[in-house]
């Protein structure tokens, strides 16, 4: 008896479908489309000349290593985090979800800005740093951070709503008949939100090698030193090389477009072992 | 536990509390002229309202998109569906390239504007545009799942009593999914306040005009203003939390009636 | 007649949900439509309001086609089964609901909608809680609300489907009592649609058993229930023991017994209805077929027997005066029907 009605309105089903549809195609299908136009305008040819440029090659080196750092820190931290949220109750714990979602919503700036404020040459730690000699701003470490910061909430976030589905009936009958505490969590407690772990990997992953803002404060735009992708489009764009800039955002689009289409797999295939707030 | 508490202190907590420390070098006074400066009040008002305008264009956007998606069935629904996460997926700096390429005065769509004679990108339209790009996922994604519970039995029995199908959707289904539509606007909200990378292209940058406070964090960094830098973080921090704070209240209260 | 419905049909599909029902409701009537999931009772109702379009049969009130008005021209009242209150809205805003959607030209003023909402309230005795929201309400005083919202709009027919469904069984029995009041009060012709033989019986003037999309038998409760029109209905209405058995020669054989058979009962193989409680039970040595007694549970004023007979298990409710000495679980005693119908077939 629930079943959405279709078609309750005749005369007004397709003038709302066809809104819908100009809307996302004008806001939201048309930047996507004129990612590859733009990278094509040159030709094929155009489209690979940058990557004939040892600096493209270091900002996907880069992005590579600052996501392969971040993404693995947050999902550890996320399950930590999901665990602890699900399985014990504390004081202030509402208090402890809220710390965990700030960072979606402060400015991607902010994020960069408080590590700058903290180990910039004016910051906080800065004089102590460089008297050891330790360097974070514009450095790799310093991307990193940022990233963390960014990218904390995402695992965390598709795995305490499931796992406060799930409870703790599952672990306390492992544990009844004898596991350690260890092979519970690896033998039963994993493999229930492996799907859900994966899902907040692949959007914090798309994050991390997506971020702009963060990390255009911490990064200093050291051409081939400490320039991720993102960055490097937006120096190539600002040197009005165009086609380049585009021809390198095709790369982040792609990943952008490969993570929806992972995205929608999982959602669909395993909608019921992710929490149930995805499914839709 | 433990690694849970550490990790957030060492990202969050003392990150944050630089944030709100480094101000008051400039003492009450010095932060109060940052904050009052013109430009600031300039970049201010055009990041907050430009959010707020955007936010609102997502509120009809948004509910239109999600109703076409749980009420009717039409080829390409799915794909329709998918495509609305996109702006979550695709990186700002892509979004702000391409979205400046596209209503640039020689864009297709610039094009078609400016022989209107309205000047799309580096402008504040530019801005709101690029807001309402990032900000629309949220709304859907809010409406959506609470349109699909929307019991087919309740508009059934507004049409028994004799309800139009107009007084059907203004009285019984828009009160139902009005919290939801709030909450999506306040997180599209949240967001597009302190967007970077997608607006960033398309604005132009024109200081007093089209220059967004962001930013103005980055230019005080490169004159090593930190202090500058962080009294600006921070009002947009306290302003935000008090706009957010009251759209909470609204929501909380009409969520509360329906619920007992 | 009021209600006239002329050989409606309707398939969802490929699925036929009502193969050609005929019926007629009478002005004050309260009318049952009775049967199991999937018989097409809600199907029914819901064409009635209007929700549904029937592929074809006419369906009229008072001479009025009724199938050309829409829903929300009928001023048919329904209530639905989970009551379908609008959760944003105050008790007393979804009474007056109905009213305030009025074109203008016909609206009642804003006092007499207060006026009606009162008197309403008044009547579900729901006086007190015209502020509330329906989520502060209980499930029987939802239903109670729902009632009264769907006769604000003093509808000339008022539908319930399933009106007692979600609510627990001793809810459910005052709430009977006290719709049947409210129903005698108002005297609007009322159809409600259930699948719960005895509320059917408790509760309607008539009743109308469906099965399969199809009617099979209407008439008042106490008919009904002493000649059901066919096996299926006997069984429906619940407390029936069925056994096969076989009729030759005016002689109705039930196991190694055999007995006179009624006067028109069917040659051959038939299939033996009777009620739990039409039986007697005794020694071994008495009247009737061979039955193992397998358990004996005191059930309130009566006695449960459960049996091994004929190869099947039989369950029979006796008054524990009428319950042999002997009965006792391991002990083999004779079952003989008093009053038997017969169907033909196996």
């Amino acid at each position: 008896m629930n079943r959405p009605g279709k078609l309750h309105l005749p005369g007004w089903a397709p003038l709302i479908v066809l809104l819908a549809v100009a809307g996302m195609i004008a806001l939201v299908v048309l930047p996507l489309a004129m990612v590859f136009v733009q990278a094509l305008g040159n030709g094929v040819g155009g489209l690979l000349a940058p990557f004939r440029e040892p600096d493209t090659w270091s900002a996907i080196r880069l992005t590579l290593i600052v996501a392969g750092i971040s993404v693995p820190l947050n999902a550890i931290f996320g399950l930590a985090a999901a665990w602890a949220v699900t399985r014990f109750d504390f004081a202030g714990k509402s208090l402890l979800m809220a710390l965990i979602d700030l960072p979606f919503s402060i400015s991607p700036v902010i994020s960069g800005l408080v590590w700058v404020l903290l180990f910039g040459a004016q910051g906080f730690f800065g004089a102590a740093l460089d008297a050891m000699g330790i360097k974070v701003i514009f450095t790799v470490t310093g991307l990193v951070l940022a990233t963390v910061l960014i990218t904390l909430p995402f695992v965390a976030r598709e795995l305490i709503p499931l796992m406060q589905e799930q409870g703790a009936e599952e672990e306390a009958a492992a544990m009844t008949l004898g596991a350690s505490g260890w092979s519970t969590f690896f033998r039963v407690t994993l493999p229930n939100v492996k799907w859900a772990l994966l899902y907040g990997v692949l959007l914090c992953n798309a994050r991390a090698m997506g971020e702009f803002g963060a990390v255009s404060v911490v990064s200093g735009h050291i051409r081939g030193l400490t320039n991720t992708l993102p960055l490097h489009v937006e120096i190539l764009y600002n040197e009005y090389d165009f086609v380049g800039a585009f021809a390198v955002a095709t790369l982040l689009a792609g990943l952008g477009l490969l993570t929806l289409v992972a995205k929608s797999l999982l959602e669909w295939r395993f909608s019921g072992e992710l929490a149930a707030t995805r499914r839709h | 536990m433990a690694i849970t508490l550490t990790w957030l202190s060492l990202i969050v907590l003392i990150p944050l509390a630089a944030l709100v420390i480094k101000p008051w070098e400039l003492g009450l006074d010095g932060v109060w002229r940052t904050l009052t400066d013109d430009r600031v009040v300039a970049a201010f008002r055009l990041s907050f309202g430009a959010a707020a305008i955007a936010a609102a264009a997502d509120a009809v956007l948004g509910l239109i998109v999600a109703w076409a998606i749980v009420r009717y069935s039409f080829p390409g629904r799915r794909l329709l569906d998918a495509l609305v996460d996109l702006p979550f997926a695709l990186p700002t700096a892509v979004a702000g390239i391409a979205l400046t390429a596209i209503y640039a005065p020689n864009g297709p769509l610039g094009a078609l504007f400016a022989q209107v004679g309205i000047k799309t990108a580096y402008s504040p339209l530019g801005v709101v545009l690029a807001l309402t790009f990032i900000g629309l996922p949220f709304v859907v994604r809010a409406v959506q799942p609470v349109l699909e519970e929307v019991d087919r039995e309740v508009e059934e029995a507004a049409r028994t009593l004799g309800a139009t199908d107009y007084q059907r959707i203004v009285r019984v289904v828009l009160p139902a999914i009005l919290p939801a539509i709030l909450g999506g606007v306040g997180l599209a909200f949240a967001r597009a306040v302190g967007e970077y990378g997608s607006v960033i292209f398309i604005a132009g940058n024109l200081p007093m005009v089209s220059e967004i406070a962001p930013l103005l964090i980055i230019i005080k960094l490169e004159q090593f203003d930190y202090a500058g830098a962080a009294a600006v973080g921070l009002g947009m921090l306290v302003i935000s939390f008090v706009a957010l704070l009251a759209l909470n209240l609204v929501q909380t209260w009409l969520t509360r009636r329906s619920r007992g | 007649m009021t209600l006239i419905v002329d050989s409606v049909a309707k398939a969802f599909g490929r699925f036929p949900a009502l193969g050609g029902v005929s019926l007629e409701a009478r002005e004050g009537e309260f009318l049952a439509l009775l049967g199991p999931s999937g018989s097409g009772k809600t199907t029914l109702l819901r064409i009635l309001a209007g929700l549904e379009t029937p592929d074809t049969g006419a369906v009229s009130f008072n001479g009025e086609d009724l199938l050309r008005l829409s829903a929300r021209e009928r001023r048919i009242g329904m209530v639905f089964q989970h009551y379908a209150l609008f959760r944003h809205m105050t008790v007393a805003k979804n009474i007056a609901f109905g009213l305030s959607v009025r074109p203008r030209a016909t609206r009642p003023s804003k006092d007499q909608v207060a006026a009606r909402v009162a008197d309403l309230l008044r009547l579900v005795q729901l006086e007190e809680l015209g502020d509330r929201y329906p989520a502060q309400l209980s499930g029987g005083q939802r239903q109670r609300v729902a009632l009264a919202r769907a006769l604000a709009i003093e509808p000339r027919m008022l539908l319930l489907d399933e009106p007692f469904g979600a609510l627990d069984a001793k809810v459910r029995r005052e709430l009977r009592r006290w719709l049947r009041k409210v129903h005698d009060e108002t005297g609007v012709t009322t159809i409600f649609v259930t699948h719960d033989q005895e509320e059917a019986l408790d509760l309607a003037d008539r009743v109308a058993i469906l099965k399969d999309g199809a009617l099979v038998q209407i008439g008042a409760p106490q008919a009904v229930y002493d000649a059901p029109a066919d096996a299926f209905v006997f069984d429906f209405l619940g407390g029936a023991v069925r056994l096969p058995g076989r009729v030759e020669g005016g002689r109705l054989t039930l196991g190694d017994w055999t007995s006179k058979a009624p006067t028109d009962a069917p040659l051959g193989d038939v299939q033996v209805f009777f009620r739990q409680d039409q039986a007697s039970l005794r020694g071994p040595d008495g009247e009737g077929f061979n039955a193992l007694v397998t358990g004996l549970v005191q059930r309130g004023p009566a006695v449960r027997i459960d049996l091994e007979g004929l190869g099947q298990s039989i369950e029979l409710l006796l008054p524990p005066g009428e319950v042999p000495d002997q009965a006792a679980p391991g002990r083999i005693l004779r079952v003989a029907p008093k009053a038997v119908t017969l169907f033909g077939g196996r």
